[in-house]
Order: structure tokens, then sequence, then C-alpha cells
């Protein structure tokens, strides 16, 4: 009979002995339970194994590699540049935008190529709705783990109508294949601005609603207050990037440190945790850091619809992709999640030699063994809920 | 039950006629309350649910028990066969006893005695037992995980609510349950909740205590129930559905029905011993045997209707913070609402 | 705060945000829900949708531009070019068609929905619709053959093209053999009449 393959641990489990009060000793054991890949928690397709003791932790291995795609070696394979964008976009499905975006500017340095200001704020404004929309899943999904169920369906409402806004534009309405090396594939069409200015009039009092409802909620502060504290050493050591180094009170955002596209132009702050509810660094910190990020987001698309310039998004598409021999370059940017980062190299011809994506949520998923060690069962989850992983972009 | 007794003369018949009354009442009502439950969580998350068995999806909940009804019975293969199959039963037993003592109308008691709100308690506790024999039979850690906090849970809760009923039982002076609710008859002034049938002074000082003690009890009771913010033991988003994962078909339907079972006792409980029962509210208008019937019902209802609205609306407490509550908060409170309920009865 | 002050703050702080979170969950119970009932309600898709893919084979000039942009290879294109007496008309756009096209799959069930192989066909006959429910029992139903040509008339055209090449290469090798007598002749003038090559036959002219 075939037997499923073991993955190794190198942990040894402890035994411990009790000594009763008629004299027995009863042997105690710490227990390696798995939360599985199927499960309703962890986000997608990703097995912790943990060692407990009763309720505490004592250590957590995470297993990843389920949703492996072989991203990278199928960009060597393709025909040129441009096809490599779906691909791009499917690794972190939730938001597709950032990741089209962050392999276009590589491309584009790698080309030497100046796209128009037009599509620099429209790409900022596309960005910044997708990382609204990609928050919205993060706050809701996080709801669902401390058990709330219902600021869940009042976020995916939310979503539903920065779909409508992509599908209008470019027919898609999760993998979008729309920010393309040079420009975009279409340019806005004519009801867009009116609908996104109609959205961002919509959804402010909402952001204040799932405040009320969830954030500020006292079971909620108390579940996730001083649970999975980040210490701000430990996250930079661990390289996080993202809310989540936000949340420990890093002041470090690279749309303002390392800026790209237009961001220098508009006003905006990026929000930092400072413990206000607990420790700096813990869950409910991450978590506020990405509300009050969306309304940032909101602020800037604000800015950018007012002061959209004329011009053709297409001007600066490449006839043909001709880059330089043994050229090589790196980008990152700052996705819904963290840093997001291509490393190109090129041989000359009209397909990549090497494409290696720098994944935020790979990364930023590291650090949970270092920060669950001692805590609950039930803050495991809410710590992973909160470093806010897609397994798309873990595995690649 | 006098009256139906002079009509059969055989008291074994009567005894069998009057323990399956609850029975059909709790499954008539199981239907009403998943057709409820799904409908207020679904209009809650701005969806609708249920639209395509019957009219605006009536017919679901028949549908749902047909369906685990032909289910195949699945039980692991290291599990502790016995206990796996007892389980249920346990816990359905638990909960369908305490319908005997439950007032629903001024002639309808399954059985009048004396000591009503002390088998109540003493009888919630098999379902304790039923969930921890789930946890462990299951050969499963999660599960195991489930029952044992369950198991810690309910027995915490037990306390508030026991301390919650000797309160009210101290006002209007009997454990019978049917005794209770004469004595809150005759409108709405005379509820426990607003101090009973008490002089006017007396009552103007007693009902802050009886008020915070009405909520205490609905809260212990809820935790009782195992429903949110309380659920721990079958947390969906963490135990996959704690002790109730190995659980399939008709054994799965029976822990079902067993929560939606307890559901009403306790909120019948609460609408029994603080706001009248069987009592119309408005006195004498309204009130009669059969009255009092839709009454019960009806009250015991809009306390469901409320945990269901509690359970989509808040996320749920951490083992700890339940104990904490429950040790910290809810006893001491009820300790001194006891003693002033007391000393104000006294002087 | 001392110890009992928090105490008391914190019970009264959790239940004001209870009553909180709860007041704005009940009034959506009197809302309008913000779902529509699917398959009785469909929602209206906007011009740009990308949903299945057509082709329009009658504008199809094969030239693989499509299935070279694809990034899954989803689409798989045979041609047959067509012999100068054959005219197989004039596109759209008023460019002539010179290939046949006995296979033009797509196997949607590879398609990534990219809309990457719209662009570059230059007569824009392949196409996204907002066709979205197309789902099939059999797999091997999800491979669309857009190819219209029956197995005659791909045997026919084989045949001819065959036919063709044979006639080309035989009038070329003719040409060419000519080409070498003239030029023999044209450096060797004064052959011995004996050893003259036999006069070669006029070449055939094709019919127009």
């Amino acid at each position: 009979m075939l037997q499923p393959p073991t993955l190794p641990t190198n942990y040894t489990v402890k035994h411990g002995h009790i000594k009763t009060s008629t004299g027995k000793t009863i042997r105690s054991e710490e227990m390696i339970v798995n939360m599985g890949p199927q499960h309703p928690s962890t986000h997608g397709v990703l097995r912790l194994e943990i060692v407990v003791d009763g309720e505490i932790i004592v250590d957590c291995i995470p297993h990843i590699g389920y949703l492996h795609r072989c991203f990278e070696k199928h960009c060597e394979h393709m025909t040129n540049y441009q096809q490599v964008i779906p691909y791009a976009d499917r690794m972190d499905y939730c938001s597709a935008m950032t990741n089209e975006w962050a392999f276009a500017l590589a491309a584009e340095r790698l080309l030497k190529i100046e796209v128009p200001e037009r599509v620099e704020y429209i790409r900022v404004i596309m960005a910044e709705l997708q990382r609204i929309a990609s928050h919205l899943i993060a706050v809701g999904t996080y709801g669902i783990d401390s058990g709330a169920f219902t600021p869940f369906l009042y976020t995916f409402i939310d979503r539903e109508k920065i779909l409508d806004l992509f599908e209008m534009t470019c027919g898609a309405r999760l993998l979008y294949n729309y920010i393309w090396i040079g420009g975009l594939s279409h340019d806005l069409p004519p009801r867009f601005i009116d609908q996104a200015k109609e959205f961002v009039t919509y959804f402010r009092p909402r952001i204040k609603m799932l405040n009320d409802l969830l954030t500020y909620n006292e079971i909620f502060v108390k579940r996730t207050a001083n649970v999975g504290v980040l210490p701000k050493e430990v996250a930079i050591n661990y390289a996080v990037s993202g809310p989540q180094l936000r949340g420990s009170g890093v002041n470090w955002d690279l749309r303002r440190d390392d800026p790209y596209g237009v961001y220098h132009k508009l006003q905006w702050e990026p929000q930092i945790g400072k413990g206000e509810m607990g420790t700096v660094g813990d869950c409910w910190d991450r978590h506020i850091v990405r509300m009050r990020e969306m309304e940032q987001s909101l602020n800037i698309i604000e800015q950018s619809l007012a002061v959209l310039p004329e011009g053709n998004v297409q001007a600066a598409l490449p006839k043909r992709i001709r880059p330089e021999k043994d050229a090589e370059v790196y980008v990152r940017t700052e996705a819904s999640r963290g840093e997001l980062g291509y490393y190109i190299v090129s041989d000359g011809t009209a397909s990549p030699f090497r494409v290696k994506a720098r994944g935020p949520a790979f990364v930023n998923l590291s650090v949970l063994p270092e920060i669950a060690r001692g805590s609950m069962i039930a803050d495991l989850v809410l710590t992973a809920g909160s470093i806010d992983i897609v397994l798309g972009e873990v595995d690649r | 039950m006098e009256f139906i007794q002079t009509i059969f003369a055989n008291e074994l018949f009567v005894a069998v006629l009057l323990s399956i009354i609850p029975l059909i009442f709790i499954i008539v009502y199981a239907l009403v309350v998943l057709y409820t439950e799904m409908k207020v969580a679904a209009h809650i998350q701005d969806r609708v649910a249920y639209m395509r068995t019957g009219w605006h999806g009536v017919l679901q909940p028949i549908a749902d028990m047909l369906k685990l009804l032909q289910k195949e019975d699945i039980i692991p293969a290291h599990a502790d066969k016995l206990l796996f199959r007892m389980a249920p039963f346990i816990a359905f037993v638990g909960t369908y006893a305490a319908y005997a003592v439950l007032p629903f109308s001024s002639i309808f008691i399954g059985s009048n005695i004396n000591l009503g709100a002390f088998f109540l308690v003493a009888v919630g506790s098999l379902v304790v037992v039923g969930i921890l024999m789930a946890g462990w039979a299951s050969n499963n850690k999660w599960s195991l995980f489930g029952g044992v906090r369950s198991a810690a849970q309910m027995i915490s809760y037990e306390i508030p609510t026991a301390l919650a009923i000797i309160i009210a039982v101290m006002i209007t002076g009997s454990l019978n349950l049917q005794e209770v609710t004469k004595f809150q008859d005759g409108g709405i002034g005379n509820w426990v909740i607003f101090g009973g049938p008490l002089p006017w002074n007396q009552k103007l000082m007693v009902m802050p205590f009886t008020i915070i003690t009405f909520f205490i009890m609905f809260v212990a009771s809820i935790a009782e129930v195992n429903r949110t913010p309380f659920d721990l033991p079958e947390a969906e988003s963490e135990l996959v559905q704690g002790f109730n994962t190995e659980y399939s078909g008709m054994r799965f339907a029976m822990f079902y029905l067993s929560e939606y079972a307890n559901l009403f006792t306790v909120s019948a409980v609460v609408v029994a011993l603080f706001l009248g029962g069987w009592s119309s509210p408005f006195g004498s208008l309204m009130s009669g045997p059969v009255w009092g019937i839709f009454w019960f019902v009806a009250k015991a209802y809009i306390f469901v209707f409320i945990q269901i609205w509690v359970r989509w609306t808040l996320p749920r407490l951490r083992v700890d913070q339940l104990m904490y509550v429950s040790w910290k908060v809810l006893t001491p409170w009820l300790f001194f609402c006891l003693l002033a309920v007391g000393l104000i009865l006294v002087i | 705060m001392s110890a009992a002050g928090t105490y008391f703050y914190n019970i009264f702080h959790s239940l004001y945000t209870i009553f909180v979170g709860m007041k704005i969950t009940l009034p959506h119970l009197l809302t309008r829900s913000a779902t529509v009932q699917y398959p009785s309600v469909k929602m209206k898709i906007p011009e740009r949708a990308r949903n299945r893919l057509y082709v329009n084979i009658d504008d199809c000039i094969g030239c693989d531009q499509c299935a070279m942009a694809c990034p899954v290879d989803c689409i798989t294109i045979e041609t047959i070019k067509s012999t100068p007496d054959v005219d197989l008309g004039l596109t759209s756009k008023n460019t002539k068609k010179r290939l046949y096209l006995p296979l033009f799959d797509i196997d949607i069930a590879k398609c990534c929905y990219c809309g990457l192989c719209v662009w570059p066909c230059p007569t824009e006959c392949i196409v996204m619709t907002d066709v979205y429910e197309f789902s099939e029992y059999d797999r091997k139903n999800l491979i669309y053959s857009f190819g219209n040509m029956t197995p005659e008339e791909i045997s026919g055209a084989k045949e001819r093209l065959k036919k063709y090449d044979e006639e080309q290469t035989a009038k070329k090798a003719v040409a060419a053999a000519a080409a070498a007598k003239a030029s023999q002749a044209a450096a060797a003038p004064t052959p011995p009449a004996a050893s003259a090559p036999p006069k070669p036959e006029p070449p055939v002219q094709p019919a127009n």
C-alpha cells in the first residue's frame, strides 16, 4: 500500500513526568498537531505543523509548496516579455494590478522605456484601488478567523464595486493583463472617472462602519491586542515588509522611500502602528494599519482623478522588445502585502533569461514560528491571519 | 395535564403521551428555527438564502433533514465505537429531559415536580458528558481539543446559571417552574425582571438587581449552548467543526438537533423565571390556557432570535477569556446581586 | 487607573462596543440584499468583457500571430498554401487570402482569457465575446474547432498544392537545365555538331 510522503521535521517531542499525589508518575508528552493543507483558516493550502503542550504552542513549522506553479520557469520560455504579464497576475491573485505594475516597471527599466504621464497616473489609480480591494479581503477573512462572520460579506460588497470598475476598464475582474510594458492595454472608458468618484464617496463611511463593527469591538480587541507581537528588530532582521512592518512601528513605505510612479507628487502618509490597544506590533496594530491604509488610498485616488492629464496610453508600447545582452535589473514596489520585487536577467533575446520574483508573503510568513511560540492555538490562527498571506505569492 | 388524565385512565399511557408531545414540539420547532437562523443570518449579511425549495425556501429544512437521514454512517477506523455511538444520544437526552419541567401553559407541564429548576440544572450537565464522549471517541486531536474546551466551558457557566435561578427563586419562593409562573401572573408589572409582585418600595429597590440578573443569566445561557461568542468547542475557523468533526449523517443531526433544542430550553427557562412564562403582559387580556402556549413560545422565540442576532455579529472569545468572564465577571456580580436581593427581601 | 477602575471600565466598554456592533447589523435585516438571483436575473456585462473566444474563420488569413502571442499555447493552426489557380477571396479589410485553414483549434479550457491573441490579428477576426456560460460535460467538447473544411476539401487542397509544387520544381529543373545549357553553349562556342545535345522542348505556359 502506498504511504503518503512524510516531510521531515527535525523536532523530537519532549516527554515529561508528572508525579501524582498517590505516588504514581504519569508520562506526559507534547502533541504534534497538523493544521493541514485543507483548513478553513489557513488562507490557502498552507500546512502548519504545530507542537503543543496542552494549549500552548512550543513550536510551529510551516510547510509550503502546495501551490507552486513554476512561475519563474515559465517566464524563461515565453516568446517575449509581454507574455509574462498574465503569469505575473496569477502570483498574488488577490492583488493582481500591483504584480503587473512591478513587472512592467522592471521590464521598462531594462528596456529603457519612458511612459507618458497619463499612464503613470492611471497606474497609480489602479494600484490603489487594488490595494483597497486586497485589504478588504484581508480584513474580511480576519474577521472570519476571529469568529465574526458578517464583516466578510460587507467587505465583499464593497469589493464588488471596485471589481466593476476594473471590469469596465479592461474586461476582467480578477486577473487583468492591463498594465503592459510601456503603457496600458486600454484607456479609461468614458464613465470611469465619475464611477470612481462615486465609489470614493460611498466607501469612506463604510470604513467607519467596519471599524465600529469589528476593529473597536472589545471582544476583537481582547483577541488581537498583545497577541503575536512582532518586535521592531525581529521584523527588520527577517526582512518583513508592508503593513506587517509598519504595524511594528517602522516608518518604511517604498512608495515614499524608493519612489516610483507619481507617488511623490501626491499627498498621503504611510500609516504606522503605535500600540494603541496593546503593545506595538501586535495583531491589532497590523489590522488598524490596513484599515487606515485604505483611507489613505482613497485620498490618493481622489487626488489622482482630479489631476489626470490627457495623453495616449499606448504611445510608448515597444514595437520590438530588444533588451541589451547581459543586462540585469531589480525593481521593488510596494504591493498590498509588502515589498514585491522582480529581478530580471536578459540575454539579449526577446524573452527573459531568468526572472526571480521576491514575493512579500513568502518573506512575511517566515516570521511566523518566531512570533507564535508561547501563544495558544487560538492565537496562532489570528497571528497567521494578520500576516495576510496569499499562497499564490508564497509558493509562486 | 390532570384533565388529560381524566380522559385516559391508564397512567402509563398518559406518561408516554406527555413525553411525546415535547418531542414533536422539538422537531417542529427545529425546522422553524433552522429556517429562521438561515434567513436571519442571510439578511444580516445582505444576501438571501434558500430561494429555490418552496416559496423563499420554506421547504429547505425538510430537505436538510431528508439529506441527513439518508447519509452514509461513517465511523473512523480507530474510534472508540461504543462511546462514538452513544455520545449524540446522551447529548440529546440531556436536552430533551429538560423539556419535562418547562411550563408551556397553565394546564400543560410535562412533570409538575417541586424541584423543577434544580432538575434543569442537573440534567443540563448530561450534555457535557455527551460532548466529552464525542471529543474523545473520535480519535482526532482536534475533536479532543473541542471536547475538552467544551467541558471546561459548560461546567464553569453552570454556576452563573444556577445563581441566577436562585435569585429568581428567592423572589418567587418556589423551585417549581409552574408555581413561579403563576406567581408572575397578572400583567407585566408582576414579572420578576421588574421585581415581581412585591410592595412598590421593595420592588423599586430590587428592580436594578433583577435586571442585571436577567441579563447575566441570558449571557450565561448563550455560553451553555456553545454559541458565538462562546462557541470555541465548535469554532469553525480553528477546529473545523470541533467535537463534531467526525460525525456525519444522523449522528450529526442529533448533535445539531440537541444544540437547537438547547437554544429553546435556555430561552424558555429565562422566560419562565424572569419574564412571566405563559402569562400575558396585558393581565387578563389575551390570557388563558391556549393563549399561554402562544405567549410562552413567542417570548422564548424572541430570545432565540436575539441569540441568532448576537451570533452573527460578534467575534468569539478565547478559552481563557471565556473563563475570565465566567469566574471573574459573572459570578461575583451575581453573588453581589444575591446578597442585595436577599437583604431587600428580608428588610 | 486602579485595578478596580480598569475592571469596571472594561466591562462597560465591552458592553458599549457590543451594542454598537449589534446596532449596525440589525438594520441590515430590513435593507435590500446585495445579491442577484443568478439564473433568473443576470447582471449586465460591460462591452470590454473578456470571455469566450470567437474566430470569424472567413476573415482569417492564417498569419499565426495569435498562436504566437498566446502565453499558454492554446491555439493550434495549420495552413495549406493555395495554388494560384484558386481564388480564396478577400477579407473584410480587403486583403487577399492566400492560405487554406484546415485546422484552427482553440482549447478553451487552457485559455487564460488574457486577450493577448486579439491585439495582433490584422483582420480582427479573433475576438473575445461576452459569453460566459459555456461549461461542458466532456472535456473534449471544450476544444473549439473553427476550421470549416471537409476532409475531401482538405485532401483536394493538398493534392493541388502537391501538383503545383511538382510542376514548379519541374519547371525550375527545366529552366535550370536550359540556363546551364545556355551558359555551357556560351562558354564553348564551337561544339562538334554530332555531340550537340537535343534541343530542349519549349516550356509549358501555365494557364492564367
